[in-house]
């Protein structure tokens, strides 16, 4: 069960704190946890956990598909890895080591992708991620999932170290708009309704949650009711909810900040498409590189805000028969 | 097959793996032989006597580890295995069968004594550094074994794990570059070549020797000198010869994967039978002459 805020601030606590927090706080009680990086541990916030579990923490250098591999190794030695780089270095760099060291060989990694699409900003397209999930999501038995706060990525985090199988976490490093409120837990492969609504589903994802919920609010002005739908986990697809909601609201939007070609766009497209096809209306990065820029710069940019949004949805809405 | 051999046994070990691994390809007329049968007196060096394994409990913790990272060769191990122990016979049968358990490169998750899934070149070089850090961190007395390609040896993850291991003085790691010298395309030194590999290793910080790697005696005194380098990696590098000891395939060009006549395989077999019953006899009267 999660409960969601009435009011929406940024955490003052960045991702990466929490994210290593909680990693420090599970490998105090399990002793396989590991943690392995690649010449970017302080920009993962990771350095508190390499002090503290010398031995368990493992700098691989700026050589990904070694540390790829290490992990492998390590998880059939009943190891627990986490493995981080930037989000393109651990996914279209090392998709090949993902693919057979990791998910054919059935090991458990988990890996993490840090700086997610334009929170990439000023390290710019060669370092920003709009084909991370894309590139992953046609590996069979891989999990995708992207947290949009603090208070998710926590819960996750700690199921991951007791769950089977490989895992690509997309994460934002700084700070992020909290959604839920502390105590909340989630189910991997189900997405979270965090607005009800009848006209439309908004289907969002990582930073794109916040949007579409001010996109929800921007439409109930319209007397447009938006359902917003937190789709944190892309493989497995929740489409038992894409059912429900194709069912109640006839029309889709869907969110992410990622390139709509192999994206959550086209996960949830697949899936309708198989159980109750709809209007979808896609918004994301329309096959485009990254570029430098700030991360509201970069939104306005690539048609990633919640006007963008909205404007969806009235489009999605009119599509319906 | 035990795993406690001399010289001369494990030559009578090496003769049977490539007598079997030739039968195991004779059931379905090609694959790749070359790679196969130029690793087979390393497999008999290790299975016959260093490596620490039981076939009766696969799982075996404290087990020594094999990555065979050039992961075509696994019917030359699979063959190894089967003698070992590790399966019936007529699992053999199984070689590229659709739903069977022996897939033309190594999956630890359908073979019985395969301890890592390989085939996609370079990545056995990182997933064997993270079984021997794996030994290590939980105090397992071990070894972990890796054979990589001299083609394989192309690709810059192998280096991105040489200097790793080196880095980290996984003295416990101890590889194998099949220096057969060619490749699927040709001859390596017609396609990427490598140079001296050992001492590309010595300089990534390992300790490295090169030697005659078709005589399983020669191999067997290599680990164990490799095993004395406690505080760095060790690599052997193998000259051999691709094909060897299989008429159709020893010194032809294009043996990286081949098709082969009933004519060629059944002649392969025969050579293959009357070199072990050859080295038998030697083994038989060197004992003899020993006891």
């Amino acid at each position: 069960m999660f409960t969601v805020h009435e009011l929406f601030e940024k955490n003052p606590k960045m991702m990466r704190e929490t994210y290593c927090e909680t990693l420090i706080d599970l490998a105090l009680s399990n002793e396989n946890i590991m943690a392995l990086d690649a010449d970017l541990v302080s920009s993962s916030g990771m350095k508190p956990f390499f002090q503290r579990f010398p031995d368990r923490a493992i700098n691989c250098g700026v050589a990904e598909a070694n540390m790829i591999g290490i992990a492998a190794g390590l998880s059939a030695m009943g190891k627990i890895p986490f493995a981080h780089s930037f989000g393109c270095f651990a996914s279209r760099r090392v998709c090949d080591q993902i693919m057979i060291s990791a998910a054919y060989a059935q090991q458990n990694v988990r890996i993490v992708g840090t700086d997610p699409g334009v929170t990439a900003a000023y390290n710019g397209g060669t370092h920003m991620p709009f084909e991370d999930m894309g590139v992953l999501r046609s590996i069979p038995d891989i999990f995708l999932i992207e947290p949009c706060d603090n208070v998710i990525l926590e819960d996750l985090l700690r199921q991951l170290a007791k769950l089977k199988g490989v895992y690509y976490i997309r994460m934002a490093r700084k700070n992020a708009v909290s959604i839920y409120k502390e105590g909340s837990n989630f189910h991997i492969g189900r997405g979270n309704t965090l607005v009800d609504g009848n006209d439309v589903t908004i289907f969002a994802s990582g930073i794109m949650v916040y949007e579409a919920l001010k996109a929800s609010s921007i439409l109930q002005t319209d007397k447009i009711s938006a359902r917003v739908v937190d789709m944190f986990t892309w493989k497995p697809i929740d489409t038992e909810l894409i059912d429900n909601c194709a069912r109640i609201t006839g029309a889709f939007v869907t969110a992410e900040n990622h390139n709509v070609v192999g994206g959550l766009g086209s996960a949830i497209a697949e899936a309708a498409s198989a159980v109750r096809p709809v209007p979808i209306e896609m918004v994301g990065v329309k096959d485009r590189f990254g570029q430098v820029g700030t991360e509201d710069w970069l939104k306005t940019e690539y048609e990633l805000t919640a006007s963008d949004i909205v404007a969806a949805a009235k489009r999605a809405i009119e599509r319906k028969q | 097959m035990s795993n406690d051999n001399n010289t001369q046994d494990l030559r009578v070990v090496a003769a049977g793996i490539r007598l079997v691994t030739l039968q195991t390809f004779a059931n379905i007329g090609f694959g790749h032989v070359g790679g196969a049968m130029s690793i087979i007196e390393t497999l008999a060096a290790l299975y016959g006597s260093e490596l620490k394994s039981d076939p009766k409990n696969p799982n075996w913790r404290e087990r020594d580890r094999l990555v065979m990272s050039k992961g075509h060769a696994g019917p030359a191990l699979y063959s190894t295995l089967c003698l070992r122990g590790y399966f019936p016979k007529e699992v053999l049968l199984e070689l590229n069968q659709g739903g069977g358990s022996l897939p033309s490169h190594c999956d630890m998750h359908k073979t019985p004594g395969i301890d890592m899934t390989t085939g996609s070149l370079g990545q056995g070089m990182s997933t064997a550094i993270g079984l021997a850090l794996g030994c290590r961190l939980d105090n397992i007395d071990n070894y972990t074994y890796l054979i990589l390609g001299d083609g394989e040896c192309n690709e810059g993850q192998v280096w991105e794990g040489a200097m790793f291991a080196s880095f980290h003085k996984l003295g416990k790691l101890i590889a194998f570059v099949d220096w057969n010298k060619q490749q699927l395309d040709g001859f390596t030194k017609d396609i990427l070549d490598m140079g001296d590999i050992a001492e590309k290793f010595k300089a990534f910080g390992w300790h490295a020797q090169t030697i005659p790697g078709n005589d399983p005696g020669i191999i067997k005194a290599a680990i164990i000198d490799a095993k004395r380098y406690t505080d760095a990696p060790s690599v052997i590098v193998l000259d051999t010869i691709k094909g060897y000891g299989c008429e159709f395939a020893e010194g032809v060009a294009a043996n990286h994967h081949m098709n082969f006549t009933q004519e060629q395989i059944d002649k392969a077999i025969d050579d293959a039978a009357q070199q072990l019953e050859y080295v038998r006899e030697l083994a038989s009267k060197n004992n003899k002459g020993v006891s």
